[in-house]
């Protein structure tokens, strides 16, 4: 074990944590010194998560900065973490992502300061440790903990009717984690020991097997409890509800991160745990992420609030996430992955222009602007160039991931991505007429007097977002290598235990086509 | 050879004027934009004439996207095909920039537009050069964002931002098969290189090859504006008129004439899809030519002929005369630019009236823009040796060796182009001016370029014979020489400005009285058919309304949530806690977070104890 890399990574889920505790302590009569001690933290752990980048072997697949420490003897839980070449993404998307919502909500958030900072560090606290977790009992931890503080996240600071988006997103939620947690105790039942890693080996050597039924039972608990997270169409009620009413930071984090955590479970551990029950779920759950893509889009096109809207289109996106994993191809897993980065840095820079529209205007309802283009150029630009990232115009982030999800998916079952990329065709819609309605037309006087222009700390948010946009779209060649690494493996790994192996069709089924023709 | 400045070139004016130029003046802003495009220009020149153009020089900048055995490089590559368009691309697109500073001198927004205009070359270009399918798409994709933008640049009009979305959209349906056919493609060959993918072609089932084509089909129909998805195009006439000159004219537009013509491989193997294209490229000329004899805006006038003509490119193509096809999309981009740029001098000229029942008589106001109009509507309307002559020529030679029935089409659609277009130089230019503005003649920076272009659209058919430049490029395709052709479709060209100058330059009385007496078809046609209408309230009507109430209020609302709602209120004592524990107190809820976490965790560790010790 390398004691110093794995000091490394520690350092980012800790980081936060004396965040948390520092800004608890912080009096409550100097609410500036909260959000400097929260900004400072959420810097250092990003500083932190960059130092893990660097220190990251990118020719290796496995995973790395590998710690095991006993945590509780008598039943052998360990606090067991690494990084993978995924969940180091997702780490960096957290801990980059922290810093931008303590600046969103700067001025913002003016009453209850030092909590809500003490919050969004817990809170980043939780996903980062939901990343890092190797051993099924921590990850159950680590899921739960991110969820308290999103409860009160929204249910503090969020709009009119935050208590019923704040029960509803716990009640989901909850009903998702308790089957979960009777997934892990029966796992553990079985193979006596919470290790991943451990479980895994014992499924390869075949000293652990489950009966097709047991199988199907424990996929099940698991890929519920992810796919309320993800949200799967139509498990995804309560994301509109919560987004509404969240503060910014919370939709930011909400939706960049914390849909992620549902998609990274699924990938991390249903698949590989579980790979016979996944493939013969497969076509049900593409049916599924299939519908979400287009009854997303669709019902995002008639939406009249603007927060609603983006919820319902990450129903649609995160469909796309979903579609590439159980496309069981190497571009569909490696665009799943990709799209969920994107995703993030996209819906993140969405909500985050959107609460800054919020702040000027009072108001989330579309009709309420109008002509916002000609009162605050720069505003309207960088939300442009956002909603075209989104739309997944090449060269920005997302046509990347949604490229290697359709390719991937078509290499595999080609009828499943022209239903798909409909999705394609309608995200154009909901986001050009969000975007016309919003920022084109002439100015409503009411927005004349409200909005005004990006103001120094605004830049300071919007450019790294549009700075990833635009690095992800033209240079992946940054990131996917050690996602296709990953993703290699994963696919190695859901081979395991399927007797009837699903038919691959690659280009070389392709040209053995065309070479018969000849 | 650096191709990568090519269309670098325009994206560094782009950045410069995007960002600073608001704080620019307006010389360093032209200085910046033209400057860029013009340079790009003069690296095309340079390249090609250092190059040996008989086989592809392809340059590898940087992979972009990589996964498993899918690599999709940043690709460069200029063969002949590409040299055609790239000198298009450029030379028009700098003489439509210069033409620019003159036209948009009193408008607001001056930088943006410059700034557009050029991420528009940078898009072009990059599609033109791009040396596999997806290094196209992103041009494709690129031209579309640009034409979004500049359509939409009156933002504060809802009728030009509608018209945005609209050509965005349709397009999208477009790209929808045109992506659909690159995963088919891949999933066939293992790339999307071109040189990789056109070697392996004549080895793939036919079925393949004209599932492929038919889709490719849908994206060069979306792009370059043929039934039944050119509805966008006349709309698209609401951005400032040098973009309809160069986006929705000369080059965009012509997109899908040259990805057909490049994937020529693909559909020598596949008939049937070559067959569709020639169908639908037919009935697109015909069809969009009817409509535009009934316009009364020049410039709908000019969009409707701009999709006929693109019908005829496709013809050209579906016959196999690919080289014809390019040779009219050449002419067609000095000519019908050419007429764009005039109308843009005669509406210029008349601040801003764009209706022809207002005009009339300019011919003495404004002598310069009437007679440069005037060459490209004889070259348009197929005028013996004019350019739209040779390459009209030779796309219904084509057309009647692929099947007779196309060639009558055609001809009558000649007919019918070179009527409706006399007829728009008549209404604009003969007579006495019925209008009530002070016109004036276009400042230099305008005129230059339409003189140029006069030039071109008389003499480009002879000055450069794309048919000989591109022989060895496409597949051999022999078209016996038809005196008796050539001169029908020549004569349906002149009948129809006779035509034209009978009703309109001397007689206008009887346009009335003819349209009087068919009044009804009259409407229908001047409505353009209703298919705007028909395509509202049979696709975008149902869609929204039926997401709005059965998917939104129905579904999702009525049923979903009224089920978790149901859970809800049985779960309301859980409800009644939480509010208890909502004290207020933020320690509290601190406290309860770690009692909770540290419950969870001592019942879980309870349960697996026991469970383990078992």
């Amino acid at each position: 074990m390398n004691l110093a890399a794995a000091f490394q990574m520690l350092s980012v889920l800790v980081v936060p944590l004396i965040g948390f505790i520092a800004a608890m302590c912080v009096p409550r009569s100097r609410p500036q010194n909260s959000r400097s001690l929260a900004l400072v933290m959420s810097l250092l752990a990003f500083l932190d998560s960059l130092q893990l980048i660097s220190k990251f072997d990118r020719t290796q697949g496995g995973e790395q900065f590998v710690l095991d420490l006993t945590w509780i003897p008598s039943v052998d839980i360990h606090f067991a973490t690494s990084v993978n070449g995924v969940s180091l993404w997702l780490i960096v998307l957290t801990t980059f992502l922290t810093p931008l919502c303590v600046l969103v909500s700067w001025n913002s958030i003016q009453s209850r300061v030092k909590e809500f900072y003490a919050f969004l560090l817990l809170l980043e606290f939780g996903l980062v440790g939901v990343f890092l977790a190797q051993d099924l009992f921590l990850f159950y931890v680590f899921w739960e903990v991110s969820l308290v503080p999103m409860y009160f996240l929204v249910g503090i600071w969020g709009h009119d009717r935050r208590i019923y988006a704040a029960v509803k997103f716990f009640l989901y939620t909850m009903a998702g984690s308790m089957l979960m947690l009777v997934a892990i105790i029966y796992l553990y039942l079985q193979a006596h020991t919470f290790s991943y890693t451990k479980i895994l080996e014992m499924l390869s050597r075949g000293d652990l097997s489950f009966t097709a039924g047991e199988q199907m039972l424990l996929f099940l608990a698991f890929f519920v409890a992810f796919a309320i997270k993800v949200p799967l169409f139509p498990l995804h009620t309560w994301l509109p509800d919560a987004h509404v009413e969240a503060p910014t930071a919370g939709s930011i984090m909400l939706a960049s991160v914390m849909l992620k955590m549902g998609t990274y479970g699924i990938m991390h551990f249903c698949v590989p745990l579980f790979p016979r029950s996944a493939h013969t779920c497969a076509p049900w759950i593409a049916v599924l992420a299939i519908i979400g893509i287009i009854y997303g889009a669709l019902v995002a096109m008639v939406q009249p609030n603007m927060k609603k809207l983006v919820a319902y289109s990450s129903v649609s996106h995160l469909g796309f996430v979903v579609l590439g994993i159980f496309s069981f191809s190497q571009a569909g897993m490696d665009g799943a992955v990709y799209q969920m980065l994107n995703h993030g840095i996209s819906t993140g820079a969405l909500f985050a222009i959107v609460g800054l529209l919020y702040e000027r205007r009072h108001s989330l309802e579309i009709k309420d602007f109008g002509g916002v283009a000609t009162v605050a150029p720069w505003l309207s630009t960088a939300f442009l160039i956002t909603t075209l990232a989104s739309i997944g115009l090449p060269l920005l982030n997302n046509f990347v991931g949604e490229f290697l999800v359709l390719q991937g998916t078509a290499m595999e079952h080609y009828q499943w991505t022209i239903y798909a990329s409909i999705g394609v065709i309608l995200s154009a819609c909901y986001m050009l007429w969000l975007y016309q309605r919003v920022f084109y037309g002439e100015v409503n006087p009411e927005v004349r007097s409200h909005i005004s222009d990006l103001i120094p700390r605004e830049w300071a948010v919007v450019i790294p977002l549009v700075v990833m946009m635009v690095w992800m779209g033209v240079y992946s060649q940054s990131f996917l290598p050690t996602v296709g690494k990953v993703t290699a493996l994963v696919l190695e790994q859901s081979k395991i235990n399927v007797p009837e192996r699903v038919q691959i069709h690659g280009p070389r089924a392709g040209s053995m086509e065309a070479a018969n023709a000849r | 050879m650096q191709l990568w400045l090519i269309p670098l070139l325009p994206l560094a004016g782009f950045l410069i004027n995007g960002i600073l130029g608001r704080r620019l003046p307006k010389s360093l802003i032209n200085a910046v934009a033209i400057g860029s495009v013009v340079l790009s220009f003069g690296w095309v020149l340079k390249t090609l004439f250092g190059l040996d153009l008989n086989t592809a020089h392809t340059e590898h900048y940087f992979t972009w996207i990589q996964s498993g055995t899918l690599s999709i490089g940043c690709d460069f590559s200029v063969d002949r095909l590409t040299a055609v368009m790239l000198l298009v691309v450029t030379g028009i697109g700098s003489l439509i920039h210069i033409y620019s500073i003159g036209y948009m001198a009193h408008e607001g927004g001056y930088y943006r537009f410059f700034a557009y205009l050029n991420l528009f070359m940078f898009f072009m270009l990059v599609l033109v050069l791009g040396a596999n399918y997806l290094v196209l798409f992103v041009g494709w994709e690129g031209v579309g964002l640009c034409s979004y933008l500049l359509i939409g640049f009156y933002f504060d009009k809802k009728f030009a931002t509608n018209a945005g979305n609209k050509a965005f959209i349709v397009n999208r349906v477009g790209d929808f098969g045109f992506s659909l056919a690159m995963f088919y493609i891949f999933r066939t060959f293992g790339s999307l290189d071109f040189a990789t993918v056109f070697g392996q072609t004549a080895g793939a089932s036919e079925a393949t090859l004209t599932m492929i084509g038919l889709l490719l089909l849908v994206g060069a129909c979306g792009k370059s504006a043929q039934l039944p998805l050119y509805v966008w195009l006349p709309d698209a006439m609401a951005g400032p008129t040098p973009v309809s000159a160069l986006i929705h004219a000369a080059t965009m537009v012509t997109a899908g004439v040259y990805m057909c013509a490049r994937s020529f491989p693909i559909y020598t193997h596949a008939p049937a899809a070559m067959n569709a294209i020639a169908v639908v490229g037919i009935a697109t000329a015909f069809f969009a030519a009817t409509i535009g004899l009934a316009q009364t805006d020049i410039k709908k006038v000019f969009a409707y002929s701009t999709v006929s003509q693109l019908g005829y490119m496709f013809v050209g193509v579906g016959c196999g005369a690919f080289s014809a096809g390019i040779y009219h999309l050449m002419t067609h981009a000095f000519f019908k630019a050419l007429l764009f740029l005039g109308s843009g001098s005669v509406i210029h000229a008349l601040s801003g009236e764009q209706d022809m029942r207002e005009m009339g008589g300019l011919r003495t106001k404004i002598p310069w823009t009437c007679w440069t109009m005037f060459c490209a509507s004889i070259a348009i309307a197929g005028v013996p040796l004019t350019s739209g002559y040779f390459s009209k020529e030779a796309i219904l030679a084509a057309a009647n060796q692929h099947a007779p029935w196309m060639f009558w089409l055609g001809t009558i659609t000649a007919g019918m182009t070179a009527f409706y277009v006399f007829r728009a130089w008549c209404m604009t230019f003969l007579g006495t001016y019925r209008g009530h503005h002070h016109p004036h003649e276009s400042p230099p920076s305008m005129l230059v370029p339409l003189a140029i272009l006069a030039v071109l659209s008389i003499a480009g058919g002879l000055l450069f014979k794309i048919p000989t430049f591109l022989a060895t490029f496409f597949p051999e395709h022999e078209v016996p020489e038809d005196f008796t052709l050539t001169l029908i479709a020549s004569s349906a060209g002149i009948i129809g400005i006779l035509l034209a100058f009978l009703i309109y330059g001397f007689k206008p009385s009887i346009a009335d009285a003819f349209a009087r007496a068919v009044k009804p078809l009259y409407t229908f046609v001047y409505n353009k058919y209703y298919v705007d209408e028909l395509y509202d309230n049979v696709i975008v009507k149902p869609v929204v309304n039926g997401s709005r109430v059965v998917l939104w209020k129905g579904f999702d609302a009525g049923l979903i949530d009224a089920i978790v709602n149901g859970t809800g209120t049985r779960a309301r004592n859980l409800g009644s806690v939480l509010r208890l524990i909502q004290s207020g107190n933020i320690r509290s809820y601190a406290t309860w977070v770690l009692l909770g976490s540290l419950g969870v965790i001592a019942v879980i560790v309870g349960i697996a104890s026991s469970g383990g010790m078992r």
